[in-house]
């Protein structure tokens, strides 16, 4: 059971259930850490049509644990995709009218190339061999695949939490490829209280005697007792305290009375362990490593001389911040000092922070206020940029 | 905002102080009436600062670039002269130090544009004089116990804080009960005693 998920797992990395860009020793992906990535590929999902002056097209970028399948039924889990309730034929991002292109992060694990991936070099998957990877390199593997589609500028990029990372990168170090961009619940750098959670998830993995020094798929084994705790942990850093007792409370699961052992007796025990269960079998645990690594390591002002203006100078992108008072994880300050920063730079910026006691995670919700907000705002950028009505 | 919707009649006249095309942030931009009327006549190129989280979601939703802020600590994070005109509309009578706002408006802003309601006004100056009452009027609606506007100045006192702060004035405009404009030829002293809202046109 095990080895057969393990071997779902490679086959996953190597032969997604989507479309595939592969490129070739002409084509590496330079990383930050010094080194080339090669060959490597992309996997990825669009909706909609690109127009003839390909001026329609829209990025967006996943969190930490998403994928590419943002709008259209997951072939892993079998659910729709994470953010459905946003983008389709009709929605507020109207696949009708705009070309939306979602890719799987480098370094992930559902087809772009990441450490389940199999190294060319010894027909095994990377494991840890694997370089490890930025934000920086994941932009710059997305911007080879907008150029793939022949794309100069996209209309927009967004996303959310470690997605926003993306945006913001995107913003950063290709403004003139960036009609407009949305970064949702994000920050300009992780904070130590974020990097002390990750560190947490990845030990969790690494105490598991089946993560075999990142070895395990070669073993035919995966560390899902790791995952799925470091998986429980980072889910409470998604919810507000306010929203986990209004959901659960101190309510007993499927008993009477408290057992006095250490079974789930209480329901946000029970909800955690199936978070944690769900997440290991659609998840790669080195993958859990690296993209966690990635967002420790963003910090936009540091890459720019410690000034997080000059990441921005002289930039023409239209901005729009989005934050959630209950969000904890990337609190309403982290939005306001890149708002301010944007300000410091001449930009042109929104920021709406929307009053919600769902923490996190309420970027991916149906959230009104998040959606006539986006709505506004791509309306007006779509005016500026010509695209009609 | 803090002042009565249907009373803005000073709307028109700081729209006709703005040229086409110009750059111009809008302190205190409440719902967005001035900026959207300004990019609908004017096509201007419009930010927005805002204290009510519920006026800068209206803003965004209807697509005008608006950021949550205050005006007493929030302008410093903009650049030297980032703006043709920094309008500060309504608003400077609910700011905590309107001093250093005028002061960084005219560092943001090649020109500022300043209106507020005239406490100089004879309708203010009856209600404490005879009544010994604070005023409460269609323009200033609220009681002295609950209203946002904690600075009132008089156009005369607003003239001498543009002269403290060595502001120029490049062009005023009263206007009276009616919203009509009072007469240029007319004296300071007539102005503050028949004008009931005041738009001032600064350089620094």
């Amino acid at each position: 059971m095990a080895a057969q998920r393990a071997a779902r797992t490679k086959d996953e990395a190597d032969h997604p259930s989507s479309p595939v860009l592969q490129f070739g020793p002409d084509k590496p992906l330079k990383l930050d850490a010094g080194t080339l990535l090669s060959p490597f590929q992309i996997a990825y999902q669009t909706y909609g049509a690109l127009n003839a002056a390909r001026s329609n097209a829209i990025l967006v970028c996943h969190a930490l644990t998403g994928d590419q399948h943002v709008a259209n039924t997951n072939p892993v889990t079998g659910k729709p995709g994470w953010w459905e309730v946003l983008i389709g034929p009709g929605k507020i991002i109207d696949t009708n009218r705009f070309f939306v292109i979602c890719a799987n992060v480098i370094g992930g694990c559902l087809g772009s190339t990441g450490p389940a991936s199999t190294n060319p070099a010894t027909g095994k998957p990377y494991g840890l061999e694997l370089p490890v990877i930025t934000i920086r390199d994941m932009v710059r593997a997305q911007a080879m695949l907008v150029d793939h589609f022949g794309i100069d500028q996209l209309f927009c990029v967004l996303g959310g939490s470690m997605g926003g990372m993306q945006v913001l990168e995107w913003a950063a170090s290709h403004s003139e490829r960036v009609f407009c961009a949305l970064p949702i619940a994000t920050g300009a750098r992780h904070s130590s209280q974020n990097i002390a959670f990750h560190e947490v998830g990845r030990q969790a993995v690494m105490a598991d005697p089946d993560w075999h020094g990142g070895k395990y798929l070669d073993f035919g084994k995966r560390p899902e007792k790791g995952l799925a705790v470091a998986r429980m942990a980072a889910h409470i850093t998604y919810l507000s305290e306010a929203a986990l007792h209004r959901k659960f409370g101190r309510n007993l699961q499927d008993r009477e009375a408290l057992t006095f052992g250490f079974d789930a007796d209480f329901q946000i025990e029970s909800y955690l362990r199936h978070q944690g269960m769900t997440f290991v079998d659609r998840f790669d645990a080195n993958s859990y490593l690296y993209l966690t690594r990635a967002m420790d390591y963003f910090d936009l002002a540091a890459d720019h001389g410690g000034r997080l203006a000059d990441a921005f100078a002289g930039t023409k992108t239209r901005f729009c911040l989005v934050s959630f008072t209950s969000d904890w994880l990337f609190p309403t300050e982290e939005s306001r000092s890149i708002v301010h920063a944007l300000n410091a730079a001449g930009a042109s910026v929104s920021f709406v922070e929307i009053e919600t006691d769902r923490g996190h995670d309420a970027f991916l919700l149906d959230e009104p206020e998040l959606f006539a907000a986006i709505n506004g705002f791509i309306g007006s950028a779509a005016r500026a940029r010509g695209l009609g009505a | 905002m803090s002042v009565n919707r249907a009373q803005r009649v000073d709307l028109d006249v700081v729209t006709d102080l703005i040229p086409p095309n110009a750059r111009v942030l809008d302190v205190g931009s409440g719902d967005g009436v001035l900026l959207e009327l300004l990019q609908e006549t004017k096509h201007i190129d419009g930010r927005g600062l805002e204290l009510s989280q519920r006026g800068v979601n209206e803003c965004v939703a209807r697509g005008l670039s608006v950021i949550q802020g205050d005006a007493d600590t929030d302008l410093k994070f903009y650049p030297d002269k980032g703006f043709d005109f920094v309008v500060l509309s309504q608003t400077m009578q609910a700011t905590r130090n309107p001093k250093v706002v005028l002061d960084e408006l005219l560092r943001i802003g090649n020109r500022a544009i300043v209106s507020f309601p005239n406490f100089g006004h004879w309708r203010v100056r009856l209600s404490l004089f005879v009544k010994g009452r604070m005023p409460v009027t269609k323009d200033l609606p609220y009681s002295w116990y609950d209203t946002p506007n904690i600075h009132f100045c008089t156009i005369r006192d607003f003239v001498n804080l543009c002269e403290e702060l060595g502001a120029t004035v490049e062009k005023a405009t009263a206007l009276d009960a009616n919203g009509q404009k009072i007469g240029l030829s007319m004296p300071w002293w007539f102005w503050n005693f028949f004008g009931q809202q005041a738009v001032f046109l600064l350089k620094r």
